[in-house]
């Protein structure tokens, strides 16, 4: 008999009930709030505000230029060498923000992870997107220095720009939801980031080219190498800081590791496989998130 | 009658970390102690609340009331056991909703009505009455962070109520705010009630309870220790003795504090 009234009610599902990163996509509007409200929170109580964010990689960008191109002299060595930095910084900044952020968001929402039910993977992810929101105007900057240099995009422009991004929004999110997490039970997770912020801001041929890595590094260069995010600044910088050269052919022969979009697609794979594993470790320890926080 | 929560075996323990830092972490190691604590919250709690039935949950303060209603709502996971809802489940959990502080009256709205799942066009529709029934006039534009207790409950309370749910949850809801307020909540709680939707309501006010439900569980420790008619469920707490003085009892008569 109950089976006839029961029909038409929704079914009896397990309230907390989650499907990990997929439910955070099946609830886009909420998502889109959450992206919306941490954009205008980001630096909120600040004059300058979003301006931040744009401050702090062009403030970078001059120390890189400066030191490493005048003082260092990078500017003879390296062709263009402030697209060079600039295309790098992208792509560095970009995750290291994802990063950062991504890491405190849990920790930041406190008062709606203690009360509403929601996946509590939505606050990494949002964080994800709100620094991908702020790469636009660099985008913006880059492609007109990039115009002014003399740039001739290629396919290789598109595939190289597309799997840059696609490593570094996987592997971002990826990374953003262990440390999420674990920085709920020890804080210490926040001070861990800035370190190896420091390694990636390093250890990505951003300051320095590839051909200077592959002189001196010897076999070492295989430890920057197997580092996804150091392969999309070398597909990122592949798409535009080469083509703007003067001799993007030598440029392209020289300045880049052979099979670059191999190591491209191999990055991506090992970004997703890392993202499996972070989903995996997410789900193990969420349960505890709103008691210990 | 259809099941609205069904609740087996439900266990939620809590870690407690005896020590903070490394330091004190390895010394408590060397000298045997033990690190970390467990204690059962909800300890082994079943239930099945039908749809439609309004049910107190009752008992002292650390009981596991809140806790309980949190696995209820599913911001908590039960550790074992099971615990299984239909349909969506609006309220309020341990006096206040979760709100960014940060965040104006208004754009707290749109992210809890979001939370429930309500999408923008099922919010803006409820918008006016949630704004009229919190009645909190300009401050729905400032930060909720700078609104008084009395007034972040209010909107709170106003949001659940306005979310067509189909399981309302109350922890204390009368705790705080004034007593028109207190009288329009309990009003609304009874239109929610009327129109067939499934309560559970958490109060220390047995008069309200009383009014409101029509089966208590009383908890003690984490374990249900009574299910069943309210007026005996109050009995089993001793909370109908009268010791505490007239004043108390009055208030609590004409639908006062929680106390």
């Amino acid at each position: 008999m109950s089976d006839v009234t029961t029909a038409s009610l929704p079914p009896l599902v397990a309230p907390s009930s989650t499907m990990g990163l997929l439910s955070v996509f099946k609830r886009s509007y909420l998502l889109r709030l959450l992206v919306q409200r941490e954009i205008a929170a980001r630096y909120e109580q600040s004059f300058l505000g979003f301006l931040w964010s744009y401050i702090n990689p062009l403030t970078q960008f001059f120390i890189y230029w400066y030191i490493m191109g005048v003082v260092m002299g990078a500017h003879n060595t390296i062709d263009n060498y402030p697209v060079h930095v600039f295309s790098g910084l992208v792509v560095v900044h970009f995750f290291t923000e994802t990063f950062g952020a991504g890491t405190r968001s849990i920790v930041r929402n406190k008062s709606l992870v203690q009360k509403m039910p929601l996946p509590a993977e939505m606050f990494p992810v949002a964080a994800m997107l709100v620094s991908l929101w702020h790469v636009l105007p660099q985008m913006a900057i880059l492609l007109i220095v990039c115009i002014l240099s003399g740039w001739h995009p290629d396919l290789g422009t598109l595939i190289g720009g597309t799997l840059a991004f696609a490593i570094l929004m996987v592997l971002g999110t990826a990374l953003a939801l262990i440390f999420s997490v674990a920085n709920v039970f020890w804080r210490d997770f926040g001070s861990l980031v800035g370190i190896l912020t420091n390694f990636v801001r390093f250890g990505c041929t951003m300051i320095y080219s590839y051909d200077m890595l592959a002189q001196h590094a010897g076999s070492l260069k295989w430890l920057v190498l197997g580092n996804p995010i150091a392969v999309a600044c070398l597909l990122f910088q592949r798409a535009f800081w080469a083509l703007s050269t003067t001799d993007p052919a030598t440029t392209l022969k020289t300045q880049f590791p052979p099979h670059l979009y191999h190591q491209g697609v191999i990055a991506l794979g090992a970004s997703i496989v890392v993202l499996l594993i972070a989903q995996w470790f997410f789900t193990k320890f969420e349960a505890r998130i709103p008691e210990q926080i | 009658m259809a099941e609205a929560i069904i609740a087996e075996h439900v266990t939620k323990d809590f870690v407690l970390r005896r020590h903070k830092t490394f330091k004190q972490m390895s010394v408590a190691k060397m000298r045997g102690q033990k690190t970390v604590d467990r204690f059962n919250a909800v300890d082994d709690v079943s239930f099945t609340i039908q749809q439609g039935e309004s049910v107190g949950l009752m008992g002292l303060n650390g009981s596991g009331k809140s806790t309980l209603l949190k696995v209820v709502s599913g911001v908590m996971k039960p550790n074992k056991g099971t615990m299984v809802t239909r349909g969506r489940i609006a309220g309020l959990i341990a006096t206040g909703a979760g709100f960014q502080s940060q965040l104006s009256g208004l754009e707290n709205i749109y992210l809890n009505a979001a939370i429930y799942g309500l999408n923008e066009k099922e919010t803006k529709k409820v918008l006016e009455e949630i704004i009229d029934f919190a009645d909190i006039g300009q401050f729905i534009d400032q930060p909720v962070g700078t609104y008084s207790s009395g007034m972040t409950s209010r909107l709170g309370f106003s949001i659940a109520v306005h979310v067509d749910c189909d399981i309302f949850l109350a922890d204390e809801i009368l705790a705080v705010g004034d007593k028109p307020f207190k009288r329009k909540c309990m009003n609304k709680m009874d239109e929610i009630r009327a129109s067939g939707k499934t309560m559970v309501y958490v109060s220390h006010a047995a008069a309200s309870v009383q009014r409101m439900c029509d089966r208590v569980i009383c908890l003690e420790r984490g374990r249900v220790i009574f299910d069943g008619d309210v007026d005996e469920g109050i009995r089993v707490l001793h909370y109908d003795d009268d010791e505490d003085g007239d004043e108390l009892a009055l208030s609590d008569a004409e639908m006062g504090a929680d106390v």
